[in-house]
């Protein structure tokens, strides 16, 4: 006699992988993440429906799995594409390193620290602020070093460039995707001239004038960039520059307002 | 993917009633192999098979947000989302019938992986021809075994799932395996 019963409780199959993960991200009780090319390689992209919550270099999917379950308490699964809603604005923060209005979604994070990443992503790609600048943007003059340990503690690297915010004394400082040396290799993809740069902070340079417009710029400011070295003043600080008769940046804002 | 520990399923209405975001992810990997397995045999298809599951329990999820917590605490999980479940399936079943589709191939070689290539030709014969007769009962025969011996319910839960008497489902079964015995044996 066939066993049929038997035979019958060998077709229980085990459900496909993506199919536990599917259920989740459709009723809304986990996040998702994409693997996207960045100029420090492939990186994790973690996203809410409010934007980009997450990112870290690619390594071991479980690991930024189980990290992200840690860290907000939701279950997070691999998904195939990132939303349309978000994927122009996050490719080019990605790609081009256009961050400014990238979606991002900062809920867990202090005030203050929101603050700064806010402000931090509308620094232009290829460009630099010091610590305190981003301080006195936010109306929070003298916190620089908080400004240091929120950019230190940014969540979502390169979609908030917090490799744009450097040291006042023309050292790049920290960095926390992957290794410190990351921050010189991005700003060096964005086209800044890092060394030149380093040279001019090194004996005392922090904002350059142009002779012609008498309006004085961060050096790293597109506008700065364009001065020819003839008409190029240098100040130490923005009181000498205003002494001089220069007036500041409207873009980069080289003394807050 | 890791979510903590597990709940048993026995603990599951009472943690769903408390906190349905955090027990919710429970329910689902405690229930969904067997939910996959039976909406296969109910449907035919992996595809078909996924999505039932997927909605059953989407289903599920929506509802309890609409349940006071006494009802939800008092709920039979499985037989409660096996009733979801098994309506897609006859549904997804009916519209199939109206909508003739080429049917997907269907696992193989699984049942048996340390068996050696031949055995595992003959095993996975063996259980396309399972399959084959399986799909050719009539629904409530077919509904009837597949929640009793695939999904493995309980009568009283496959009762509650289908809808109808534990005595006709007792009897849906039993017929239903009989014609499964004397098909396969006729055959070999």
């Amino acid at each position: 006699m066939t066993d049929v019963p038997a035979r019958l409780a060998t077709l229980r199959a085990p459900a496909p992988a993506h199919l536990l993960p599917g259920v989740l991200a459709r009723t809304g009780l986990a996040d998702r993440y994409v693997t996207r090319p960045s100029a420090l390689g492939p990186v994790f992209v973690a996203f809410t429906p409010r934007g980009v919550s997450l990112v870290e270099l690619a390594a071991d999917p479980a690991g930024f799995e189980d990290r992200y379950l840690a860290r907000f308490r939701r279950p997070l699964v691999a998904a195939d594409a990132l939303p349309a809603r978000l994927a122009p604005a996050v490719d080019r923060a990605l790609e081009g390193g256009h961050t400014r209005g990238a979606p991002v979604d900062l809920q867990g994070l202090s005030e203050f620290q929101a603050a700064v990443l806010r402000r931090a992503a509308e620094i232009p790609p290829g460009e630099v602020r010091p610590y305190g600048w981003v301080a006195d943007e936010i109306g929070r003059p003298g916190s620089d070093r908080a400004v240091g340990n929120a950019l230190a503690a940014n969540p979502v690297p390169l979609v908030v460039p917090c490799h744009r915010v450097v040291r006042a004394d023309g050292r790049l400082g920290r960095y926390s995707l992957g290794a410190d040396a990351n921050k010189r290799l991005l700003l060096e993809a964005e086209g800044l001239e890092v060394e030149a740069y380093e040279g001019l902070a090194a004996r005392g340079v922090r904002y350059l004038g142009s002779a012609t417009t008498h309006i004085y710029c961060h050096p790293t400011c597109r506008h700065a960039r364009r001065i020819t070295a003839s008409h190029r003043a240098e100040f130490r600080t923005a009181t000498a520059a205003a002494q001089a008769g220069f007036r500041p940046c409207r873009d980069c804002r080289p003394q807050a307002a | 993917m890791a979510t903590g520990g597990r709940i048993a399923l026995e603990a599951l209405p009472a943690a769903l009633a408390a906190d349905r975001d955090t027990a919710f992810p429970h329910l689902v990997r405690a229930l969904i192999d067997g939910i996959y397995s039976g909406a296969l045999r109910l449907t035919g298809s992996r595809a078909d098979a996924e999505e039932v599951a997927q909605e059953a329990f989407i289903r599920a999820y929506r509802a309890l947000g609409t349940y006071p917590p006494e009802r939800i605490a008092g709920l039979r999980l499985r037989e409660w989302v096996w009733t979801i479940a098994a309506n897609l399936c006859r549904n997804r079943a009916r519209s199939r019938r109206r909508h003739p589709e080429e049917p997907l191939p269907l696992d193989s070689g699984m049942a048996h992986p340390d068996a050696g290539p031949e055995a595992q030709v003959l095993a996975a014969a063996g259980q396309e021809m399972l399959e084959a007769h399986l799909d050719r009962l009539p629904w409530a025969q077919r509904s009837a075994v597949v929640l009793r011996h695939v999904a493995g319910l309980s009568y009283a839960e496959v009762a509650a799932a289908l809808a109808r008497p534990v005595g006709t489902v007792k009897a849906d079964v039993h017929r239903g395996l009989r014609q499964l015995r004397e098909s396969l044996e006729e055959e070999s």
